[in-house]
């Protein structure tokens, strides 16, 4: 089994606005990117699974080549800083990436 | 035509840079030193409190040396986003600190200082022609949202700035911008291409965060040239990658791709990064699409009410296993002592979901202990007082099903247990709005006299 953290020299969340957040995967290796990529494991139903969201709540995942990243973009369900906001900067959501486990050819 | 040379010497005004590459910076002779003061990050207390989320004595050290080394030199310096969020109050706090200096070091020179604050009217007049449009995930916009709105700013682009340059402004200070306008106002002034000028700013106004090792108070150099540009570390201690700019094109964006910003998209498709040697890396194809219409972002904070907190440890096993089923029957019992409050109430449970919430997969495997915080929230502050209190009360005493403690359900780090946390707001807009370049930030000009 692997884990992001085998592959990857970053995971990280942020806000792009204050009402939606960016989950930025970044591969150590072109070539671990490109496998990963081509695997078709990370889908919006997978994001959902890990968020606890429908698959359709998922606003985007997006491949960047020139940086081997992969970038999912999420809806925040409170806006940074309103009443019962736990994370005004967004910065501590991408946990639920670095635990999950798969299996790539 | 000749490289165009600009330092940006820190990532946010006042997160302050080392002399040293300050000065390796200056050796290359600048054409423009720029510097973002601002973000949205801190989230909308800031806006809507007319303060800013950095330190006075900081922001002051950092204007001092940019100010003395950009008029010794006859460099422009331009600052966007003063003061944080770039509303009026910040946009004078930051025009103070910057007479301040003037008087204090004899500096003499020509300030430009552009407002961005928009009038509820002008927001109210373009809803009602349909020139509002709402960005990902804002909610919807009316006539009393409007209203009841503390702070509106609009994000400028480069017009206004290029204008205050072009009327001979030593330095310009504005209020909220786009972050890469101040460093691509004047390059694209002077002729030289959009796409390359604004995607350079995207970077410098981080700085050195592009970098590798990154950094948020260190300086960097980024030269504009006809076809490509450069990015050039100005410390021993780091370089430029073509990993690591790529990488931060990343940061902070819905798509890393197109970026769009005032006036049209900044098209990232067939852009290139190349290594050129000692640590500096070559960028190419970056492209600018300008838009159907011009297109600002307004951003809006209002207020809410009034934060009191209590922080409480808990370590009891029994209380730990029962928290999911006593915290909904403490909120119950303090609803119906207080049901006229108008308050509302959180418990933020560190060790369980404190972070993610019902995003939590590990929810239910709490931690041996728990931190909660009581976050009661209400329309003025003692009914947050009142509210906190009996939160905090109701759940010291709570008779839970299996209870052994019977002297108490937390532990309070501090006396006093009750903190008030200031007043509350939420971004109520964040909206496009269709509008002509220049108009809705006035510019005026000040000669100082040191």
């Amino acid at each position: 089994m692997t884990r992001l953290t085998d592959i990857a020299t970053v995971v990280r969340s942020k806000n792009t606005s204050p009402f939606t957040l960016s989950l930025d995967i970044i591969f150590r290796e072109a070539t671990d990117y490109r496998a990963f990529r081509a695997s078709g494991l990370l889908d919006r139903a997978l994001v959902g699974r890990l968020y606890g969201l429908a698959p359709e709540q998922v606003l985007d995942i997006i491949y960047f080549e020139p940086a081997s990243a992969i970038k999912i973009c999420l809806p925040r369900d409170v806006a940074s800083g309103s009443p019962g906001d736990r994370d005004v900067y967004g910065a501590q959501q991408h946990a639920p990436l670095l635990l999950w486990e798969f299996e790539l050819a | 035509m000749p490289g165009f040379n600009i330092l940006s010497p820190t990532a946010i005004l006042g997160y302050g840079f080392p002399e040293t590459s300050f000065e390796r910076g200056l050796k290359a002779t600048p054409d423009l030193i720029a510097v973002d003061a601002g973000s949205a990050d801190p989230g909308p207390y800031y806006l809507g409190a007319g303060k800013s989320f950095t330190d006075r004595s900081a922001v002051r050290r950092d204007l001092a040396l940019l100010l003395r080394a950009a008029l010794d030199r006859g460099i422009p310096l331009v600052v966007g986003s003063a003061g944080g969020a770039g509303a009026a109050p910040h946009l004078q706090w930051t025009v103070e600190i910057v007479e301040e200096i003037a008087r204090t070091e004899m500096l003499a020179f020509r300030l430009g200082i552009i407002a961005a604050d928009v009038p509820h009217s002008r927001l109210l007049e373009g809803l009602e022609d349909g020139r509002v449009s709402a960005l990902t995930g804002a909610p919807p916009l009316d006539r009393s949202i409007v209203a009841s709105t503390d702070a509106l700013v609009a994000q400028m682009g480069i017009e206004p700035i290029q204008q205050a340059l072009a009327q001979g402004c030593d330095v310009v200070i504005a209020g909220r911008a786009y972050d890469p306008a101040v460093f691509a106002a004047l390059p694209i002034l002077r002729g030289y291409d959009p796409g390359l000028a604004l995607h350079l700013g995207k970077i410098l106004e981080c700085a050195a965060i592009a970098a590798t090792p990154g950094s948020g108070a260190d300086c960097v150099l980024g030269i504009l040239e006809e076809e490509r540009f450069v990015l050039q570390p100005l410390s021993d201690q780091r370089r430029f990658t073509p990993a690591s700019v790529a990488a931060h094109t990343l940061y902070e964006k819905s798509d890393p791709s197109r970026l769009p910003g005032p006036g049209g998209t900044l098209d990232l498709q067939d852009v290139a990064f190349s290594d050129i040697g000692e640590g500096r890396v070559a960028v190419s194809g970056s492209r600018f699409v300008p838009s159907d219409g011009y297109w600002l972002k307004v951003e809006g904070a209002r207020k809410l009410g009034f934060r009191s907190i209590a922080i409480g440890g808990v370590r009891d096993p029994v209380m730990i296993a029962a928290i999911d089923t006593v915290l909904p029957q403490v909120r119950a019992q303090v609803e119906t002592m207080m049901p006229a409050n108008g308050g509302t109430l959180h418990f933020h449970v560190y060790g369980r979901d404190g972070v993610m919430g019902p995003r939590e997969p590990l929810r239910g495997n709490p931690s041996h202990e728990l931190g909660i915080v009581i976050d009661a929230i209400a329309p003025t502050p003692e009914g947050a007082d009142t509210l906190c209190s009996l939160a905090r009360s109701t759940l010291m005493h709570f008779g839970y099903a299996g209870r052994l403690s019977t002297a108490g359900n937390l532990a309070f780090p501090f006396s006093p247990s009750d903190l008030r946390a200031g007043a509350v707001y939420e971004f109520s807009v964040y909206h496009l709005l269709e509008s002509d370049p220049v108009t809705p930030f006035p510019l005026t000009i000040r000669e100082v006299a040191g």
